[in-house]
């Protein structure tokens, strides 16, 4: 089969075998021009590039395209609803002043977002050690904590599939229990 | 956007949020070439021949470049101009770039790259900054004369009949270590070479206008003939000036010599083996103390590894001899400070300036002396503090502002129950394995640049014939909120809702070369620049429209997107519309200069600095008496802030700054073994992460500082440099024994963090 299918942002896509082993994130920044993902340490230590596979996060650097073939990809670009509207985890990173540089920020809303569809009555505490692998060095993550927690509301309703980015970005997760 | 007065505000959250900002990796030009530098595996060496040969005619090469490429000055800096934008004589150090290679891929430039060959005859090496000043040590720099950069010292009062006075001396050497920044995103720059002759450069740095200098120097052509553009930035922390600005040159120089866009992105390891790290210190420090706990004479001596290359070491060097006696009046003072060259990484600016490294000292040496006197380590500060009228070491008289540091000081002590915390520590003793501890630690600091160079800065305020506004600054956005914060100023000057406000993207070739973003000025000199510029434009306006109004131009008010007379108003929208019909453009620009400082080199004597900030952090921690690992559990600050701007912004340069503290105290080291760097990347080059941080809280003090036009001082260092200190202390309190080196290695902790594992 000469063609790769996957899902991005809700999208079928449907890729060349030719651009197989090709680096994931840079497939993502370059070809599609998603450059939310960024590519900081390309070893997998910082999370800058995180991206959500089938809701799972995955720090992309040392992937190839062939590794989410088949698979559901969620990247910071469709989190926000198509009018633009911000995803209530993105307006708490917001009003809560999580974002300095925001160098960090797409990859820690991403991973945010898969921990809270997954424990959405988390702690703090919880929160803390889920975000542990990616790295921000402005805000000392007390805001970035905070936001989480903010919009951890928004996540224990059980139509939580249905909110703006839900429909795309979560559209595959069966509704999660308590 | 959302609501200022409630939430966070930023102008960028939302192109950060969503992924939109695009930063320079992120920009998209047509017909891009790709460079990658070129490093030799020397660290002290004479270059005889760089062969470039091979990589020339690998496919897909279009260009190798050496020093003999670069038209203009090889050679810069902006003290002292020994920074080379290509190692020409020498290799210095093992971050010397010998040449670039520039190809249609980066991958084909960084697989050209391995193939240039560097055949150079080793020298020895300097590593050690004391050896270097020895005088039959090889000259890192052999028409500089010595390995001495720099000095700097104060002399004052008789330190000899000080300690005759004192009851008792102490003595303490500390050291601390290499820091790399470790901002998210690494060096980068694209350069765009435009029809008229002019370079665009668009990069990852945190100072446009020396970026500007560099590359018109290296390029040989007018400041005219470049312009930087501001592009948003994925941190910075005092890290991306001569390094970030010598990258921009030598993609520029690609860009003009191959006509044609382009990029040089850099990888991790590269960023962190050339790029310059924050100065280890040696601090050899005698403190002598009265009967009745005054202190009565210090003495000290400190040594700055300045690396290969000068950067700003002698800017840095001079604030930490200012602030060499941390906020306590000494009437007997003599300090003696040197910057050192040598083979190592180069060292410059990082978040703290000087101040982290003299704080590790100071607050620990009071504490020390506190214990010997038989009086607590708060009673002590007290005794000692600088008050409003105090003198400090340097014969400045601090008033004109608020003093607040026994402000700032209470604040912590109280919120944090410190005097009852403190009866609880351990010293050593527990019955669990879990020790437990509190300290903390005090700072004052020098606003701005103070006399290390001239001080002033520019803004623009553009009313539009509709009743919108550009405003922009000399101030670059670093990814700390200036933009934000100098638009709520406008805003609020002006009487208008933020929204009508936009940023214009700076650029060097519009706002005049309003110095750096660096020394925690960009709130105070933009934010002065901004009012000024407002209140000129609110002359012009009410100058115009007074007779419309039924009043004098002086009773003109600016309220409520309104123009206000005594009896009626104008809306800003109609105002602006008018203004225009009248042939009058409601166009400001306003400077704000620095008020006057002094300083004499030779006694170290002066006004060093037009105002100060005054700052407490205190840290609650446990070591487990096993396994030796340190855990935070709850951290507090007090800084005086003069005015809040965007107060949720402020709290975030606290937390930053904290968290960056703890990492210098606990964790980070960039390793060298012979020159070079071992640990070259984010898995083994440690920051803190989300679990090493405890809960923080944040106290806002706030007394508007009357030189400042907006109130508004700083936070940005002040946050970073007093955290190590206090979690010194608070080891001690746990356990009992003192640290004097950083970072903090605990008995029974494995010596060698283990290189992480990545979880991909």
């Amino acid at each position: 089969m000469q063609i790769m299918k996957f899902h991005i942002n809700g999208k079928e896509m449907e890729v060349g075998r030719e651009l197989a082993e090709k680096r994931l994130v840079e497939y993502l920044r370059e070809d599609l021009g998603l450059t939310g993902a960024k590519n900081a340490c390309d070893i997998g230590a910082c999370g800058a590039c995180t991206i959500l596979i089938d809701n799972e996060p995955l720090k992309i650097c040392m992937r190839r395209v062939k590794d989410v073939e088949g698979r559901r990809v969620l990247t910071i670009e469709g989190m926000a609803a198509p009018d633009g509207t911000l995803h209530p985890l993105q307006q708490a990173f917001v009003d809560a002043g999580a974002i300095q540089c925001g160098f960090c920020t797409p990859g820690m809303v991403l991973i945010a977002h898969a921990f809270l569809l997954q424990n959405p009555l988390a702690t703090r505490e919880e929160i803390r050690k889920a975000i542990n692998g990616n790295l921000c060095r402005c805000t000392g993550y007390q805001q970035i904590i905070d936001a989480i927690q903010k919009a951890a509301p928004h996540y224990q309703r059980d139509n939580i599939s249905r909110d703006n980015a839900g429909s795309r970005a979560c559209n595959t997760v069966p509704s999660f229990r308590r | 956007m959302t609501d200022p007065k409630s939430k966070a505000w930023r102008n960028d959250a939302y192109a950060k949020v969503t992924g939109k900002a695009k930063y320079t990796d992120d920009l998209k030009f047509s017909n891009v070439l790709h460079a990658a530098p070129v490093y030799s595996d020397f660290v002290h060496a004479k270059i005889e021949l760089i062969i470039t040969e091979d990589a020339e005619n690998y496919p897909g090469v279009m260009r190798v470049l050496t020093a003999r490429d670069v038209p203009g000055a090889n050679h810069c800096g902006q003290i002292v101009q020994d920074y080379r934008i290509f190692a020409d004589d020498k290799i210095r150090y093992h971050g010397d770039v010998v040449a670039m290679v520039v190809a249609e891929s980066r991958e084909i430039a960084i697989r050209a790259s391995r193939l240039v060959r560097v055949e150079a005859t080793p020298l020895p090496a300097v590593l050690d900054p004391e050896q270097a000043m020895k005088p039959d040590t090889a000259l890192v720099h052999a028409n500089h004369g010595s390995n001495i950069l720099n000095t700097h010292k104060i002399r004052r009062g008789n330190v000899e009949q000080g300690f005759r006075e004192a009851a008792f001396v102490i003595e303490e050497k500390f050291q601390t270590q290499f820091v790399e920044h470790a901002y998210m995103e690494p060096e980068v720059a694209v350069c765009v070479p435009r029809a008229d002759g002019v370079i665009e450069v668009y990069g990852s740095m945190q100072h446009p206008f020396s970026t500007r200098r560099f590359t018109s120097a290296c390029l040989g052509v007018p400041l005219s003939e470049i312009e930087v553009v501001g592009v948003p930035m994925g941190g910075g922390f005092g890290g991306k000036d001569d390094t970030a600005a010598i990258v921009c040159a030598r993609t520029a120089l690609a860009a003009k010599l191959l006509n044609r866009p382009v990029k040089m992105m850099y990888r991790r390891d590269w960023s962190i083996r050339e790029s310059y790290k924050r100065h280890p210190y040696r601090i050899y420090y005698k403190m002598g103390v009265t009967q009745d706990g005054h202190i009565s004479a210090v003495q000290c001596r400190i040594i700055a590894d300045a690396g290969a290359y000068c950067s700003v070491t002698p800017w840095v060097t001079w604030r930490s001899t200012v602030q060499c006696c941390g906020p306590y009046q000494v009437e007997n003072v003599q300090c003696d400070t040197c910057g050192v060259y040598t083979n190592n990484v180069v060292t410059g600016a990082m978040r703290g300036f000087g101040s982290p490294q003299m704080n590790f000292a100071i607050e620990q040496m009071v504490e020390i002396a506190a214990g010997k006197a038989g009086l607590s380590g708060v009673e002590f500060r007290r005794r000692n503090m600088v008050r409003q009228g105090s003198l400090t070491i340097t014969g400045q008289r601090l008033d004109g502002h608020k003093v607040a540091m026994e402000q700032v000081f209470e604040a912590v002590l109280g919120e944090m129950d410190y005097a009852a915390k403190v009866a609880r520590c351990s010293f050593g003793k527990s019955d669990s394995d879990e020790l437990y501890g509190i300290g903390l630690a005090m700072s004052y600091r020098g606003v701005s640049l103070g006399a290390e160079g001239v001080d002033f800065c520019a803004a623009i305020i553009n009313a539009q014939a509709d009743g919108s506004i550009l405003l922009e600054t000399g101030i670059h956005e670093n990814g700390q909120g200036s933009e934000s914060a100098l638009m709520l100023i406008c805003a609020r000057e002006l009487g208008v809702d933020i929204s009508r406000i936009r940023y214009r993207r700076a650029s060097t070739s519009n706002i005049p070369d309003s110095g750096t973003t660096v020394a925690s000025r960009g709130t105070i000199m933009g934010g002065g620049a901004v009012t000024l510029a407002a209140q000129e434009l609110k002359n012009k306006i009410a100058g115009a429209l007074c007779e419309k109004l039924h009043c004098r131009p002086e009773e003109v008010r600016f309220k409520d997107n309104c123009i206000l007379g005594k009896t009626n108003k104008i809306s800003f929208d109609d105002a602006m519309k008018a203004m225009f019909q009248s042939q009058r453009f409601p166009y400001a620009f306003g400077v704000f200069k620095a008020p006057r400082v002094t300083w004499d080199e030779h006694t170290g004597q002066g006004d060093a600095y037009f105002t100060w900030v005054y700052g407490c952090q205190a840290v609650e921690l446990t070591v487990n008496k096993k396994t030796g690992k340190v855990k935070l559990l709850n951290a507090i600050a007090a800084h005086d802030v003069g005015k809040a701007i965007n107060p949720e912004m402020v709290k975030g340069q606290f937390f930053g700054g904290m968290a960056m503290g703890t990492g210098f105290g606990l964790q980070e080291e960039i390793k060298l073994k012979d020159g070079k760097i071992t640990n070259l990347n984010l898995n083994s080059y440690r920051i803190p992460r989300s679990m090493d941080m405890p809960e923080m809280k944040a106290i806002l003090i706030e007394n508007p500082d009357p030189v400042s036009p907006t109130g508004a001082k700083s936070i940005g260092e002040p946050a970073n440099e007093i955290m190590a200190p206090a979690i010194a202390n608070a080891i001690y309190h746990a356990t009992g024994q003192r640290h004097f080196s950083l970072p903090i290695r605990m008995a029974g902790a494995a010596k060698e963090a283990p290189e992480e594992e990545c979880r991909l």
